[in-house]
């Protein structure tokens, strides 16, 4: 499936500046191991032990994958996937 | 041609013709019976004082806007206004042009009601100045005098007077939101006037709550503003928020904004939340019980190294001005009830690409503060986490 990650502009260092990134993947977690091939730099910014950090969301097509399947969630052909860490400027 | 006729000759004989009742009988009648009562004045002597279940119909609008209000020629209807005249000469319309059945003209009208002690009510409504300056809210029907007035009550509290925070108090500010808190602990730096347009550069060095209150003060004198220079902490926030209806966050940091969540959870008050980051910004409503709060969101903050802030990393000044003004809006809405409030909606702007983003937030069943088993937590371990010390610098 050809998915969509759109980066946020505070971890576009970690991508070149790059924010949407085109990937082949069955779930998220192969959508983000496809950016991670990638630029291996934001492996590390927003995962941890192979898991999520507590302090990013990733959403499918506008839904949490947090009450989904996780990384396992399955994405749909043409699927945009959102990575979103909090952010507390004002 | 009809012979001429005084005007006292044609008031006379309208009065012969219909039927009167006296103050006295009215009240009872309104009392005990069912009967519709109309007051037949201007607008201005109806908005000064009125009885109290009257309806609004002026003389003026009699044949247009009657059969609107009360279609059924058989009811019974009594018309009074100031002193029984107009009310005379409109029974007469009614009964004879317009075929009701059952129309009395209250006698000595309002004028002589009050003499015989009957009550009425003095409805508050806005000044000459204030339909003015607020007539393009009023001629909204969404809006309109009783939004206004609503806007004139609300008590809304704003945590930060900078980057979100400019922008956000100005307009509720023209808005005619009638008490502003503005809560910072800053004073006004050069490298904060690039977005943070409450103040300006004569103000530098003055504190960020009282340059904003000159400024709104400026604009709008309707406006109470509440000055609390200093920061929220566990020991004065629950105090400061039980003062104010909704709350607009646009702290800097994030253990200000989990103390912010758990003391409006607690205290059932909503929270317009958002955040901004280079050309990123964020925005959600927490309306607490009744969609996520922050915490189900953002379970935990990030570490300080991974969070950087605007001093840090940089914001364009057209953001915050973006979101902004669209806390403002969610203001407005929650206050007035018009529209939808993005309530367990996160709407996401990137400014570069123009594009906004919309993603669900749902409540989360562990949530610690609003969840089903959230536990029991004293007011001093407010906005805390097992780990608060790691992340206590903004």
């Amino acid at each position: 499936m050809a998915v969509k990650v759109k980066i946020p502009a505070q971890l576009r260092p970690a991508t070149g500046g790059e924010g949407e990134i085109e990937v082949e993947a069955e779930t998220v977690g192969g959508a983000l191991d496809a950016v991670f091939a990638k630029h291996d730099g934001l492996r590390e910014r927003i995962t941890e032990d192979g898991d999520l950090r507590r302090f990013v969301n990733v959403y499918v097509s506008g839904e949490d994958i947090r009450f989904q399947d996780g990384l396992e969630t399955a994405v749909e052909d043409g699927a945009e996937v959102t990575i979103l860490p909090a952010v507390a400027g004002g | 041609m009809k012979a001429p006729v005084s005007g006292a000759d044609l008031i006379a004989r309208a009065k012969a013709e219909i039927e009167e009742v006296q103050p006295t009988e009215a009240a009872a009648e309104i009392e005990s019976a069912d009967v519709t009562l109309v007051d037949v004045r201007e607008q201005t002597e109806f908005e000064e004082r009125h009885i109290d279940g009257a309806i609004h119909i002026p003389r003026s609008y009699l044949e247009s806007r009657f059969e609107q209000f009360v279609p059924d020629r058989s009811r019974r209807i009594i018309l009074y206004c100031a002193s029984g005249i107009r009310s005379a000469l409109a029974a007469k319309t009614l009964a004879e042009d317009l075929g009701y059945e059952d129309v009395s003209s209250m006698a000595g009208g309002i004028t002589l009601w009050r003499d015989r002690g009957l009550p009425v009510v003095t409805p508050r409504s806005l000044t000459q100045e204030q339909k003015e300056r607020y007539s393009r809210h009023i001629l909204v029907p969404e809006i309109g005098l009783e939004g206004q007035m609503k806007m004139l009550d609300a008590k809304v509290l704003l945590l930060g007077a900078g980057g979100l925070g400019s922008p956000s108090a100005l307009y509720l500010a023209a808005a005619g939101i009638g008490t502003l808190g503005l809560i910072d602990d800053d004073v006004v730096d050069a490298s904060n006037l690039q977005r943070q347009v409450i103040h300006n550069t004569d103000r530098i060095g003055v504190p960020k709550t009282e340059s904003a209150r000159l400024a709104i003060e400026a604009l709008n004198p309707d406006v109470d503003v509440v000055e609390h220079h200093g920061r929220l902490d566990a020991g004065n926030v629950i105090e400061l928020l039980s003062d104010y209806d909704v709350i607009v966050d646009g702290a800097d940091n994030f253990p200000t904004r989990y103390l912010l969540n758990d003391a409006s959870v607690r205290l059932r008050k909503p929270v317009v939340s958002a955040s901004i980051l280079s050309f990123d910004g964020q925005l959600s409503t927490f309306v607490p019980y009744e969609g996520p709060c922050y915490r189900c969101l953002y379970p935990t903050p990030p570490p300080p190294e991974l969070a950087p802030s605007c001093g840090a990393a940089g914001v364009l000044g057209m953001l915050p001005g973006i979101m902004g003004l669209l806390q403002a809006l969610e203001v407005f809405k929650l206050v007035t009830g018009a529209g939808d409030p993005l309530i367990g909606r996160l709407l996401l702007f990137e400014a570069l690409g123009t594009e906004f983003t919309e993603l669900k937030v749902k409540r989360d069943p562990d949530c610690p503060i609003c969840g089903p088993n959230a536990p029991q937590i004293a007011d001093g371990d407010l906005g805390k986490f097992p780990d608060y010390d790691l992340f206590c610098a903004g």
